[in-house]
């Protein structure tokens, strides 16, 4: 290579470079300042009177509480529904594949609606829940189930492509050690999976506490008892009490912060193990 | 442990990858299941493994000892499974490779740690890979993973061994050096061994026994020397090494291959490399007109290319010895005398004939 043509690469990697960090600025690093100085733009005692007002603790409860019943769940059902899917092959496999990208490739509102078209009054089981005084839409149980719904995709898409490319025969060497389907999964299948997992969960959270759309259909808005973090910010907004949905929105932003933190920890300790453990 | 095969049929679909197969495996050998590719060499030993089902059409077994161990998983078997592609547990250490099958083992027959730890390391010892137990499967080689493989499944004391072309995926060198080396192995631990393989050098020097496979059929079973020199049909002995196909006719009661004849001649004369005789005269059997076209010398033996009357290339090898004293050269017109060869007719059965 000589040095022209080694001028000519590095102006033009300097111009992709830019543009890269202006378009990260400008779109991710900028808002992100916005939010923090708006939330702290009245001093730290208004951001942590609006946060522990009691409204306020209120949906940090329920979004907590919420992704604490969904992430498990979900990451239960996305194992199970990948495990079917890479290792086996049976009828109605592509219908189950579809059924796992569905809550992708339906919007979240649709969602939430198909939610109120089930299980609201005038829904299809709505006269039977009635009947039974269980109230779904509009309370807790509706905005379990819509992030349920929402976020049901991520830990079976990050582990179907992984599971699928592993193949079945470190399991299929393990049955003829004699070991047993449990034990095949716990110490073979588990730990092959472990990192995609963890990645996977960690995308489930993310979203499970940051979930609008279809949350938003579903609760009803029920200021300290069906609404989430991000909604509560929106109640907030629309109030223009804007350093108190700052305030809110700046521990939303805090728990992405965590999360992203967490991503790369569980990345890099991936790529350490990959490159040790590798494939065979 | 003997392996008895009752007639195991396998289809895919429409597809018939087993055709009622039934073969006896005795106690301690080492037989080879040799085949081209899909012939269903490694659906019929999946089977016996347990990790494939035969058609359930109720007759399809596979006994043990005799007694059947059709019903039972593949965890229960006890057979050693060693895979093509080794199958190595990618996240365990060597030491934990071979540990697992003692590892998983219900609590009253799981060894002691200490006795687990000695189980292994003889193991290490009997593969020659000691200084190895630390490492991951991705830091071997692929000679070393195979070994490993065979390793692991040995420590559970299978009651059979099963290999899927333990070597396929090993260069040249690796796998001789391996055969040896497993034929080795088998004869200090004696247990009975089925191994899968295409390459027919393979089979003929590992084996003690050699069942032939093509399109889930069985085509001979019997020893290397048997299925070497006694083929049973065409198709084993063009399987089984090089072969020089002469097509020709039978005229009053004997085959004659002088050139003219058309091409589907209603016979054809198969005869190994090494068993053509090359003559500057026609003999008194058999004599095919032939033309050198190439002559190759170096070598352990000389190799004769030729051309037939039909422009047909012919192959044939000869000792220095005998070429010092009947040299040939290219353009030369000679006779071709086939001392050992076989003829099948239209429908390749075998015929009988009488130079
Ligand atoms: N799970 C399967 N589904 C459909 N067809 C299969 C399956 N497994 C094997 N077959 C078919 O059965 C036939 C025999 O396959 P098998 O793997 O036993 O061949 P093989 O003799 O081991 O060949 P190779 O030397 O290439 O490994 C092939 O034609 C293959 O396509
Ligand atoms: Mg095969």
């Amino acid at each position: 290579m000589n040095g022209e043509e080694r001028q000519a690469l590095s102006w033009g990697n300097l111009a992709l470079s830019v543009t890269a960090v202006a378009i990260v600025g400008t779109v991710i690093v900028l808002p992100l300042l916005v939010v923090l100085k708006e939330a702290f733009a009245a001093g730290f005692g208004v951001w942590a009177a609006s946060v522990t007002d009691p409204d306020a603790r209120a949906a940090v409860a329920l979004t907590l509480g919420v992704t604490v019943v969904v992430v498990p769940l979900n990451t239960l059902f996305g194992v199970a529904a990948a495990w079917a899917i890479a290792k086996f092959r049976f009828t109605g496999r592509s219908l189950l594949l579809s059924l796992v990208d569905l809550p992708f490739a339906v919007s979240p509102v649709v969602a939430g609606l198909i939610f109120i078209l089930l299980f609201g009054r005038h829904g299809w089981l709505g006269g039977w829940l009635d009947a039974r005084d269980v109230q779904v839409v509009f309370a807790v149980p509706g905005v379990l189930l819509a992030t349920l719904f929402v976020t049901f995709p991520f830990v079976a898409r990050e582990l179907i492509p992984l599971m699928t490319e592993q193949g079945t025969e470190e399991e299929e060497a393990a049955l003829s050690l004699g070991a047993t389907g449990w034990q095949t999964f716990r110490r073979v299948t588990l730990p092959n999976i472990k990192w995609g997992l963890l990645y996977g969960i960690i995308l489930c959270n993310a979203r499970a506490m940051g979930e609008f759309g279809a949350v938003s259909v579903v609760s009803g808005h029920i200021r300290g008892e069906t609404n989430t973090l991000p909604l509560h910010v929106e109640v907030l907004y629309n109030e223009y009490r804007f350093t108190a949905a700052f305030a809110c929105a700046s521990l939303l932003a805090g728990l992405a912060m965590v999360t992203l933190i967490v991503k790369t920890v569980v990345e890099r300790q991936a790529a350490r193990q990959t490159a040790r453990g590798g494939e065979t | 442990m003997s392996i008895s095969i009752h007639q195991v049929s396998k289809t895919f679909g429409a597809y018939t990858a087993l055709d009622d197969i039934s073969l006896e495996i005795p106690s301690g050998e080492l037989t080879a299941l040799l085949g081209p590719s899909g012939s269903g060499k490694t659906t019929l030993l999946r089977i016996v493994a347990g990790l494939e089902t035969a058609d359930p059409d109720g007759s399809g077994r596979i006994l043990f000892d005799g007694a059947p161990v059709t019903e039972s998983p593949v965890n229960r078997r006890r057979v050693g499974f060693v895979f093509q592609h080794y199958a190595l547990f990618r996240h365990m250490t060597v030491f934990e490779n071979i540990a697992f099958g003692l590892r998983v083992k219900p609590r009253g027959e799981r060894p002691l740690r200490d006795e687990i730890r000695e189980r292994v390391h003889a193991l290490l010892k009997l593969v020659q890979l000691e200084q190895l137990a630390q490492r991951y499967p991705s830091q071997l080689s692929g000679g070393q993973r195979q070994r490993i493989a065979l390793a692991r499944a040995l420590a559970i004391q299978p009651r059979v061994l099963l290999l899927d072309e333990p070597f396929g995926a090993l260069d040249a060198q690796v796998r001789t050096e391996l055969r040896r080396w497993l034929r080795h192995l088998h004869d200090t631990i004696h247990v009975t061994s089925i191994f899968v393989t295409h390459d027919q050098e393979e089979a003929l020097e590992v084996a003690d026994r050699i069942v032939v496979m093509n399109k889930g059929r069985i085509e001979q079973t019997g020893t290397p020397d048997e299925v070497f020199q006694n083929p049973a049909s065409e198709f084993v002995m063009k399987f089984l090494g090089d072969v020089n196909v002469f097509h020709g006719r039978v005229h009053n009661e004997r085959p004659v291959f002088t050139g003219d004849s058309s091409e589907d001649g209603s016979v054809r004369l198969l005869v190994r490399p090494h068993d053509l005789a090359v003559l500057p005269q026609p003999g008194p059997g058999i004599s095919i007109p032939a033309r050198v076209y190439r002559v190759m010398t170096a070598g352990a033996l000389v190799k004769i290319e030729l051309l037939d009357g039909q422009n047909r290339l012919v192959q044939v090898q000869v000792p220095h010895e005998t070429y010092r004293t009947a040299s040939v050269h290219a353009g030369q017109q000679v006779y071709l005398a086939p001392k050992e060869s076989r003829l099948y007719g239209q429908s390749s059965e075998r015929l009988e004939y009488v130079i």
